[in-house]
């Protein structure tokens, strides 16, 4: 199917000179007061943000910056959480043709100083007292450093230095600029045109040090344009945003459609209330990675354990109903009539009601991606009813690039390309892409650029394969695949997102790359263990001696066998050894969008992986852990290592 | 700062003959943090209970902003502007947080049954006076954003001693007396708790005076303007900070646990 085919009514065209700050002031007007730009709750109470109030903030901080001193082209950083303050701040930015960049709010000072100082930042706006004293702490360190703004008071009393400047403060200026020079908004925003700069976004990467993605207005309009070809979505959606806006997903979901489409994007009132926002908005669409959806799938299995009698039955019922349903839709087969009505009752007694606990239950299209994830955790959202579907993109490419289509969804690929976008296989099985949302290159790494961008082509790095209905099938990271010991190729995030799927295992590190056999690292579930051992009458006190009691490691061994069944003998788990922590980004075992870094954290765990191999049942660890203001606490720990007995049953 | 709000002069109190506070004097002044320390028994909680009025001494006076308050009622103490948080949680565990902390702001609601009934004009305006209060400057300043819907009784105990501080900060007391807020929790929390009683004594909203019986003498020694040591019931010693750390006889007062104390979490 052409692009121009799937063009829909209501579209806007994007053309040479469209940018983000023009279209924000076109759909500004054409909304103004009567609709809802942005919601956040605050004090207990949704508050609304029309369009024209959404516009008349982002005038006010955007002539506050100019009159600050920024020019086109200066780095804006910015950090904290989700709030609407955020986003005015960024659109101000490039209303005033300047350039977002965004942090994680947890990135430990090291990352905050080599980004602030990489993208030459002039300003740091952050959001309260924390990140505050992040920059503060640099700021000797990035000479290149102006300004830093806040818009949280909280904790600020005695904070009076000269280079710290509070949101507020920063909009009165702007006031009085607008009062000065009323067309001078207009007239920078005019300027703009669409193949410039307007953010800079550093990858997680999970092998090396972070670099800086160049997109253009051009590339986030046309990512956002084609993914809304193919689900389109309505102005009168309502959108969650939680997840960090340091993450492509969150600015494809807040900007790239947000402000193209005009729906209306709700912010939390803090980062622990989000799960209970979520279910009072029932947002229409949402995008996160994996770990989010194998939560929810946890909290369920969890939850449901605890109900009543009747309850469980229902569920377990139910759940066999969704299942079989699921699975011939998978299988494109018609559902006869009585696996429908069986359907119906199921709906009406139990999916609806979990879909309303999630937060899911209005939600049109949910996607996910990022990483990987198990087969089990996409049938069980099909079984409850959720259009959970495969996305895959990177950040060069202003987001996505692949998707699955509404009633073509198979749990081991990723989708069809979107409108506009091409996708191949080049040497070493590489997946290669090209449209019109492709990068134009890394910042100040000239290198790297013309590695990863050669004729317009985008190399992803990541292997794969396109398979007999088109669809694309990604390996893993090229070097993550492992040669099992009857020389068969496997990837062991198969494995991991099999593991996962058990509400007992939170994280796990599976190991077997030209060995014997094949083995695993497990981080336990605190909470879920936790609750398990206390309703088993076992005591612990803290996540390491519970991750070490036997119980519990014949526990987490029943959940392998589980996952054993079914898979060829040389590749089952056959040890396995519980991890005295969790996996954190502060240690740099995963990448702040919580993907592992494998060769990393295989390499740190070296010991226990050789163990293993080595027919010990324990290990002594002597290790550090490091918290997020950077202190380091060392951490010694006897780890049991243990065999899984009955390889699985066929 | 010199103005005194909270004054005690000579006060007696004894059980069957046990004497609890022998001749207690002292002046507490308006915006500070005035701390009492002294070892197990030394009579710091009962001398809470006195000012609080759950004790009655047997001599001696309490003024509260110049007014004799010896013999009113703690619910009358409390409508002048003196609230309590307490060493062993006394809170409601079957109500919701938000339901605790409204309960707190009951004193200050003045509509009758008739008009709560009905639920219009004043009492409707007075309501939503009161939530505006709660929410704005109690739930944020406290961050208990995320649990305000949940039983009381099902949180961490940490979480739970939070909810004793936003319940007496519902009443917007003048003087709040703080009853080992610290005991009991966990690095974190007390990093958060010391915050929060330094927001309230500082902040333009708020400056509360407090008055804080505490075991962590980190805390007590970063936070308190004044501190006074009780020891069986006798006040040994007033004075700042570092006048208590040099002066000999509180040191000796404690002596074998002293070391301990000034070390404690550090």
């Amino acid at each position: 199917m052409s692009a121009a085919d799937e063009r829909r009514i209501g579209e806007i065209e994007i053309t040479e000179d469209l940018t983000l700050p023009k279209l924000l002031v076109r759909q500004c007007t054409t909304f103004g007061e009567q609709r809802v730009a942005m919601r956040e709750k605050e004090y207990g109470i949704w508050r609304p943000v029309t369009w024209a109030q959404y516009l008349q903030y982002v005038k006010e901080i955007t002539l506050g910056f100019v009159e600050l001193g920024l020019e086109p082209g200066d780095k804006v950083i910015m950090i904290g959480d989700n709030r609407p303050e955020a986003l005015w701040s960024e659109m101000a930015a490039m209303c005033a043709g300047g350039i977002g960049v965004w942090l994680f709010q947890d990135c430990l000072m090291d990352e905050v100083q080599y980004i602030v100082d990489h993208s030459d930042a002039k300003f740091y706006v952050a959001e309260g007292q924390e990140e505050v004293d992040k920059a503060l702490a640099i700021r000797d360190r990035c000479p290149k450093l102006k300004k830093i703004i806040w818009d949280d008071p909280k904790g600020m009393r005695h904070y009076e230095d000269p280079m710290l400047i509070s949101l507020d403060e920063v909009m009165r200026i702007g006031r009085e600029r607008i009062q000065k020079e009323p067309d001078l908004f207009d007239n920078l925003v005019n300027r703009g045109q669409g193949k410039d700069i307007c953010l800079l976004f550093y990858t997680s990467g999970t092998t090396s040090l972070p670099k800086g993605a160049l997109l253009t207005h051009y590339n986030m309009l046309t990512m956002g344009r084609n993914l809304m070809r193919v689900d389109p979505c309505k102005p009168s959606d309502d959108f969650v945003s939680y997840l960090p806006f340091a993450w492509i997903g969150e600015q494809m979901m807040s900007i790239s459609c947000g402000l193209q489409i005009g729906y209306t994007i709700n912010f939390p009132e803090e980062p622990e209330t989000a799960q209970h926002n979520v279910r009072e908005i029932g947002p229409h669409v949402m995008f996160a990675p994996p770990r989010l959806y194998e939560q929810y799938t946890r909290s369920v299995q969890v939850k449901h354990l605890d109900a009543t009698w009747l309850k469980r039955v229902l569920y377990r019922l139910g759940m066999k109903i969704g299942y079989h349903t699921a699975d011939l839709k998978f299988a494109k087969e018609p559902i006869p009539i009585h696996w429908k009505i069986l359907r119906w009752f199921a709906e009406l007694f139990l999916f609806s009601k979990i879909r309303d606990h999630l937060g899911l239950s209005r939600v049109r299209h949910a996607y996910t991606g990022g990483a990987a994830m198990g087969p089990d955790h996409f049938r069980f959202f099909h079984a409850i009813g959720v259009n959970l579907k495969q996305i895959y993109g990177q950040t060069e490419i202003a987001g996505i690039s692949v998707v699955h289509r509404d009633d073509d969804i198979k749990f081991d690929t990723v989708g069809k390309p979107i409108p506009e976008t091409e996708v191949k296989i080049g040497e070493n099985d590489e997946i290669l892409s090209k449209s019109p949302s492709v990068f134009v290159g890394y910042y100040k790494m000239p290198e790297e650029t013309a590695k990863t961008l050669k004729d317009g082509w985008l190399h992803s790095g990541d292997t794969g394969f396109i398979d007999e209905d088109g669809h694309l099938v990604v390996f893993d990271r090229s070097k993550d695949i492992m040669i099992l010991s009857d020389g068969r190729k496997f990837s062991p995030q198969f494995l991991e997102a099999r593991l996962k799927f058990s509400p007992y295992v939170k994280d796990a590190l599976v190991v077997g790359d030209k060995r014997p056999y094949v083995t695993s690292i497990i981080c336990i579930d605190y909470n879920t263990v936790g609750k398990w051992a206390e309703d088993h009458g076992i005591n612990y006190t803290s996540y390491t001696e519970l991750s070490q009691i036997p119980q519990v490691y014949d526990l987490v061994e029943s959940q392998i066998t589980e996952v054993n069944r079914g898979l060829p003998d040389v590749a089952k788990i056959r040890k396995f050894a519980n991890l005295y922590k969790e996996f954190d980004a502060d240690d740099d075992e995963l990448t702040r969008t919580r993907k592992i870094r494998r060769a990393f954290v295989e390499n740190r765990y070296k010991d226990i992986i050789d163990f293993m191999y080595a027919d010990k049942d324990m290990l002594h660890m002597d290790t550090s852990i490091t918290y997020e203001d950077g202190r380091v606490a060392k951490i010694k720990a006897d780890i049991r290592l243990q065999d899984v007995k009955d390889g699985g049953r066929k | 700062m010199s103005q005194v709000i909270l004054e005690a002069k000579g006060i007696f109190l004894s059980f069957h003959g046990v004497a609890a506070l022998t001749n207690v004097s002292f002046e507490v002044r308006k915006g500070e943090i005035f701390s009492i320390i002294g070892p197990n028994g030394a009579g710091k909680t009962c001398m809470m209970n006195c000012i609080n009025g759950l004790y009655h001494p047997q001599r001696g006076n309490l003024f509260f902003n110049g007014t004799e308050i010896t013999g009113l009622t703690p619910h009358r103490r409390a409508a002048l502007g003196l609230s309590r948080t307490f060493q062993k949680i006394e809170l409601f565990s079957g109500m919701t947080v938000l339901d605790n902390i409204r309960l707190g702001r009951h004193l200050h609601l003045r509509s009758g049954i008739l008009g709560s009934a009905i639920y219009w004009g004043k009492t409707s305006r007075e309501e939503i006076e009161a939530r505006k209060f709660i929410e704005e400057e109690i739930i944020d300043l406290l961050e208990i954003e995320a649990v305000r819907n949940e039983v009381t009784g099902m949180l961490p105990y940490g979480m739970q001693k939070r909810i004793e501080l936003a319940r007496a900060l519902a009443v917007q007391p003048e003087v709040i007396l703080l009853d080992e807020p610290l005991a009991g929790l966990n690095l974190e929390e007390v990093e958060d708790m010391a915050r929060f009683i330094v927001d309230i004594n500082e902040d333009e909203r708020w400056k509360v005076t407090c008055v804080l019986v505490e075991h962590d003498m980190g805390v007590v020694m970063d936070l308190s303007d004044r501190v006074m040591v009780l020891n069986f019931g006798v006040k040994i010693a007033d004075g700042t900070p570092s006048e208590i750390q040099e002066n000999p006889e509180v040191i000796k007062a404690y002596l074998g646990e002293v070391e301990d104390l000034y070390v404690s979490r550090r």
